[in-house]
């Protein structure tokens, strides 16, 4: 009997307390940038396709709801042929961003994705890829990786010497 | 045995090898670069450092290079002394200081030696500030990828290149922290085993250029253990899938047949697999025109053809598994199954069987032919029949220089030391085939003649070893003596080695070979006779039996068949197109099972889409009668299926019992005598480890709900695998199968192909359990062994017509790898030969338009000097892709094309 008074003034307490729920959808809360939410992929400063298909995201996704197949400009970069991602097996954890070696793949602060229909939860990459660099405007990897594509010569990238001549013993 | 300690713990371990050898023998994790078991210690890298202490109370001790140190009994090592892992450390991070940070991008990655290394090593943070050497990359044909940034300077490449693969293009330029490996200039590598960089390199520098047109990590690839189909000698492969396209494939170690290496031809073949032409779904022939029907009215219309009382014969396949060819023959019934090879081909095949079987000389393996210390090869252009052959061969000429080695105390496996003591030194090996090798560079001597004349050398050295043995008639004297050299040095040898195969298309050659092999048995029970086989399962189905396509032919002919089941055979590689269209028009039902359309399924009633060995079960055997299973690697979406599966069920035969692969290898192990031991050639479906399937996919391969997610977003079930004990799945146990399942070498921080190292039982020696397949003929012994006796006449030339000898292409002569877009690159044009002197004779030169008859028709080719085609000899090539050759020997007529 006493136990049962007791919740009831518990509860009545609870009424003059500062509201914890929010009015959702018509108030939004904050969400910081680094909140782990719909993914995009992003593009480089110089506004090339930042993922270079390296599979890495892929194999370190827990629910393995990430497929791509790589392929080749005629210039030898690298790129995804297609990009997909199965949001409704997609735990959000981030570990793709993490492994991700270019910055390519990114955790937005949107988790509005609901949808009716389970297939419309198969994102493709004309749905990922956005138009900027996210919440990295500075790597670019192709500045760095000492590969070969259109506009970058061996020797070109950051830190290179100049290609080595064969010919020439001379040091 | 030694006793070694390793951080103070005590093991046994086989002297004569390095302590690096015997570490890694012993499974524990010691990293290196520059060694490998194949090719031997240079102790170029520095990376396999460990301590080496006087005796226990040494706390000081040494560093030393594990690759450098022979195993001793009572040696006492360290490799987690902190000193040597620090000194480990600072190796890797010298090599990778100009590391061009493009794992992302580079092929090798998730099966790097060097990021494993690297790992292992525990570098993991870059100090080097300054600015990195960089290279410009080669064109090296249409194989292999060069990115030269990531090169280690290991020199594994050159050392393999140029060393163990005889080729001279590819080489090490500049000094310092440049050097370069490369070509000269951009150009195609030369090397038929150039393919094999993409796994000695431990690096990404070279890599293979035809994954790269469809990239997918090793994680990734569906994989199953396969059996290479571009020729006879049953290299063991692995292949991989992925979004059901055959993505690449590489080595399996097999300690007998291939050890690490296969031929181009072999790793670069597989893309015929994935040809927008391939026949996707069976075809039925409606007023006039091949209509696409489905797979149940496939099957009822086979039934129907089979079941309507009509004179079905089915015509089997050299180069289809036995289990497809015995499923044929059980539908048709034994006495209606012919085997789909002209006579002289079948005849070949069955003498080559007939020799082995009944010895004295045993055929030794691929292994066993490169310990051979003197080798004469009769009539076979090995490098471009049976490639890895040569490849052994090469390997054998360093036996008996290795003596020298020996005698100075130095091991086999010190390679620098050896080369060094060795120089140019080279064991003997003779030569004779109608035209020039890729050998003859390393051939002691060499001999161009016709066929007959082979032969009649082959039967000169017999008779040279063992006067018994007949003596050919009217020798002339140079011959005569070069045979007695031949003979002399066979008979001075340990392990003589004679190798022939069909590739002459003449008995005569084969009975040689034969001669002298029994002649040397006499004296040496080590002698090893070795023949060549053309097709994955020539072998096989010379074994099964069945009577030549002729037969075939003539049953039509007379009315005794109306109903023809073509298996996995363009019969017009066979035989005339005239005697093929004859049949193909005459008998009233043509059903033919093919990957990929030919002028056979072209004229076919009924086509069935018929599985390659990416999308079957089956067992090939090899040369030396090793019977050997493939294991389906992927489930293709269409009605592609292995022939054998087509044909279950269809009767009148058993063949419907047969609920799985191992119901039908039972009924071929009762049924077929010499088939008793085919079904151990592989554990059966029921078997599991430890209660599961052994997993065809890495534990971490990727994508599973999100690769068909497009098509539908819950995920299908995994298709299941009645046939094998292998799943179409990451679940199951991947420790450790029996060596017939591994469906890959992976090791726990060993994901590159390095990780071969602990799934053998010693450092290149055989697989754990012993290496896969089953031998089906051994040597038979005890009766006395006897002597072919007709010794051909010699060849005379004749005025105004030629010999034509068939000349063989490792790309070109192989039906298959045709197919495959990179090997089509490097198949020559339809030629035909000559020797300078005769084309000048007829006024031709060099690339002009020669008129070639034969039987009456007419061919126009451009010709190509031949410097040492002997005179009256024309040389033609075989197998080209559209280009219809004829049977050769053959007489033919040549005059200038107008
Ligand atoms: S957030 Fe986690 S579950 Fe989602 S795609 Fe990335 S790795 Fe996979
Ligand atoms: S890890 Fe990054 S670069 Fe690599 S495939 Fe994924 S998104 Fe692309
Ligand atoms: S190319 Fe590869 S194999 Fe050759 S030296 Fe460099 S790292 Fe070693
Ligand atoms: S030698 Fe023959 S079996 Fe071996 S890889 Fe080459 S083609 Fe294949
Ligand atoms: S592996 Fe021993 S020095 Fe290279």
């Amino acid at each position: 009997m006493l136990s049962l008074l007791r919740t009831f003034w518990e509860i009545l307490q609870h009424t003059f307390r500062p509201r914890v729920t929010v009015q959702y959808p018509d108030e939004k809360p904050y969400l910081a940038p680094r909140w782990r939410g719909r993914i995009i992929l992003s593009r480089d400063p110089d506004g090339g396709e930042r993922c270079v298909a390296c599979y890495l995201c892929a194999v370190a996704c827990p629910v393995d709801c990430i497929a791509l197949q790589a392929t080749e400009d005629p210039q030898g970069r690298r790129y995804p042929e297609f990009f997909r991602i199965n949001f409704s097996r997609c735990i959000f954890c981030g570990l793709c961003e993490d492994a991700c070696p270019t910055y390519a793949i990114q955790l937005t602060p949107d988790f509005e994705m609901a949808e009716y229909k389970r297939q419309n939860l198969v994102y493709e990459k004309e749905q990922l890829l956005i138009d900027g660099p996210g919440k990295y405007p500075d790597y670019n990897f192709w500045r760095v990786a000492g590969v070969q594509i259109g506009g970058k010569n061996k020797g070109e990238s950051e830190r290179e010497d100049p290609p080595t001549d064969v010919h020439s013993n001379l040091p | 045995m030694a006793t070694i300690y390793v951080d103070n713990k005590p093991y046994e371990v086989k002297p004569d090898q390095s302590l690096l050898s015997a570490c890694l023998g012993l499974g524990l994790n010691l990293p290196y670069f520059c060694w490998h078991p194949a090719l031997g210690s240079v102790g170029a890298c520095r990376q396999c450092a460990v301590k080496q202490f006087k005796d226990e109370n040494d706390t000081g001790g040494r560093l030393v290079m594990a690759c450098m140190t022979p195993v001793a009994d009572k040696v006492r090592i360290a490799i987690e002394d902190p000193e040597t892992v620090e000194f480990r450390a600072g190796v890797i991070e010298g090599l990778m200081q100009s590391h061009p940070h493009d794992c992302p991008v580079c092929d090798e990655g998730g099966e790097c030696h060097l990021q494993d290394m690297t790992v292992m090593t525990g570098h993991i943070y870059r100090r080097y500030e300054y600015t990195k050497r960089t290279f410009h990359n080669q064109y090296l044909g249409p194989f292999v990828n060069h990115e030269m940034n990531r090169c280690i300077q290991c020199y594994r490449c050159v050392r393999y290149y140029r060393e163990y693969a005889g080729g001279s293009d590819l080489n090490s330029f500049l000094m310092r922290n440049q050097v370069f490996f490369g070509r000269s200039q951009d150009g195609v590598l030369e090397n038929e085993f150039a393919g094999n960089l993409v796994e000695i390199c431990p690096t990404g520098v070279f890599t293979d250029k035809t994954l790269k047109q469809h990239y997918t990590r090793k994680w990734d690839l569906q994989m199953a253990p396969s059996i290479c189909v571009h020729c006879g000698l049953g290299c063991n492969t692995t292949a991989g899938e992925r979004y059901e396209t055959l993505r690449r494939i590489v080595n399996r170690y097999h300690g007998d047949v291939n050890g690490y290496f296969l031929c181009d031809r072999g790793r670069f073949g597989y893309e015929f697999v994935n040809h927008k032409e391939r026949i996707r779904q069976p075809l039925l022939r409606k007023n006039g025109n091949q209509e696409t029907i489905t797979a149940e009215q496939a099957r009822e219309h086979l039934k129907s053809l089979v079941a309507a009382g009509n004179k079905v014969i089915g015509l089997g396949s050299p180069r289809a598994s036995l289990e497809s060819n015995f499923a044929l023959r059980t539908v048709v019934g034994p006495d209606r199954f012919f085997t789909g090879v002209a006579e002289a081909d079948a005849r070949l095949a069955s003498l080559i069987l007939e020799v082995l079987r009944k010895g004295p000389a045993c055929t030794p393996s691929l292994t066993e032919m490169e310990m051979a210390d003197a080798v004469f090869v009769l009539g076979e252009d090995v490098t471009n029949t049976a490639p890895r052959m040569a490849l052994a061969l090469r390997q054998s000429v360093r036996q008996a220089p290795m003596e020298i080695a020996r005698k100075k105390g130095i091991a086999g496996w010190q390679d620098d030391a050896v080369r060094e003591a060795v120089q140019e030194e080279k064991g003997p090996l003779y030569i004779a085939t109608p035209n020039s090798t890729r050998l003859d560079g390393i051939a002691t001597e060499t001999f161009r003649a016709t066929p007959e004349d082979i032969a009649r050398l082959g039967f000169a050295v017999a008779n040279a070893i063992d006067s018994v043995a007949p003596r050919p008639p009217n020798l002339p004297a140079d011959v005569s003596n070069l045979a007695a050299r031949i003979a002399q040095s066979l008979q001075g040898a340990k392990r003589p080695l004679v190798v022939s195969g069909p590739g002459c298309r003449s008995e005569a050659v084969i009975q040689a070979a034969a001669n002298v092999a029994t002649a040397l048995a006499k004296s040496n029970p080590e002698v090893a006779l070795s023949f060549a086989a053309p097709e994955c399962n020539t072998m096989g189905l010379a074994m099964m039996g069945g009577a030549p396509l002729e037969a075939a032919f003539q049953a039509v002919r007379d009315g005794n068949a109306d109903t023809v089941i073509v298996l996995e055979n363009d019969l017009y590689r066979r035989a005339g197109s005239k005697q093929v269209d004859e049949l193909l028009k005459n008998a009233k039902h043509v059903v033919a099972l093919d990957s990929l359309p030919n002028s056979t399924t072209e004229l076919a009633e009924l086509v069935i889409p018929a599985g390659s060995f990416a999308e079957a079960d089956g067992t090939f055997v090899n040369n030396e009668g090793r019977a050997q299973r493939f294991f389906q690697v992927f489930v293709p979406q269409d009605s592609i299926l292995g022939s054998w599966r087509w044909l279950a069920g269809v009767g009148p035969g058993d063949t419907s019992n047969w609920k799985n692969l191992d119901d039908l290898l039972n009924a071929m192990a009762q049924s077929v005598p010499g088939f008793k031991r085919v079904p151990e050639a592989a554990p059966e479906a029921g078997f599991r480890m430890a209660g599961a399937k052994v997993p065809r996919e890495p534990h971490r391969y990727s994508g599973r709900t999100a690769m068909l997610a497009n098509i539908n977003v819950s995920e299908p079930k995994p298709p299941e695998d009645p046939d094998s004990p292998l799943s179409f799945t990451m679940e199951g146990n991947p420790n450790e199968p029996p060596s017939a399942l591994i469906p890959f070498f992976w090791a726990p921080g060993w994901n590159s192909i390095q990780a071969t190292n602990k799934f053998q039982s010693e450092i290149a020696g055989p697989l754990k359990g012993g290496n896969p397949g089953v031998r089906l003929f051994e040597k038979a012994g005890g009766s006395a062994p006897s002597y072919f006796a007709a010794a051909p006449e010699g060849f005379h030339p004749k005025q105004g017509a030629w010999l034509a000898v068939p000349l063989y292409h490792i790309f070109g002569s192989e039906e298959l790898s045709n197919w495959a877009p990179a090997v089509r690159e490097l198949i020559p044009q339809p030629y035909v030969s000559l020797n300078a002197e005769e084309a000048t004779g007829l006024g031709v030169v060099e690339g002009q338009m020669l008129q070639v008859g034969v039987n009456g028709s007419q061919f126009q080719l451009p010709l190509k000097v031949a410097k040492e085609l002997p005179k009256g000899v024309v040389g033609l090539p075989v197998g080209l892709p559209d280009f219809k050759e004829w049977p050769m020997p053959a007489w033919v007529n040549l005059s200038r094309a107008i």
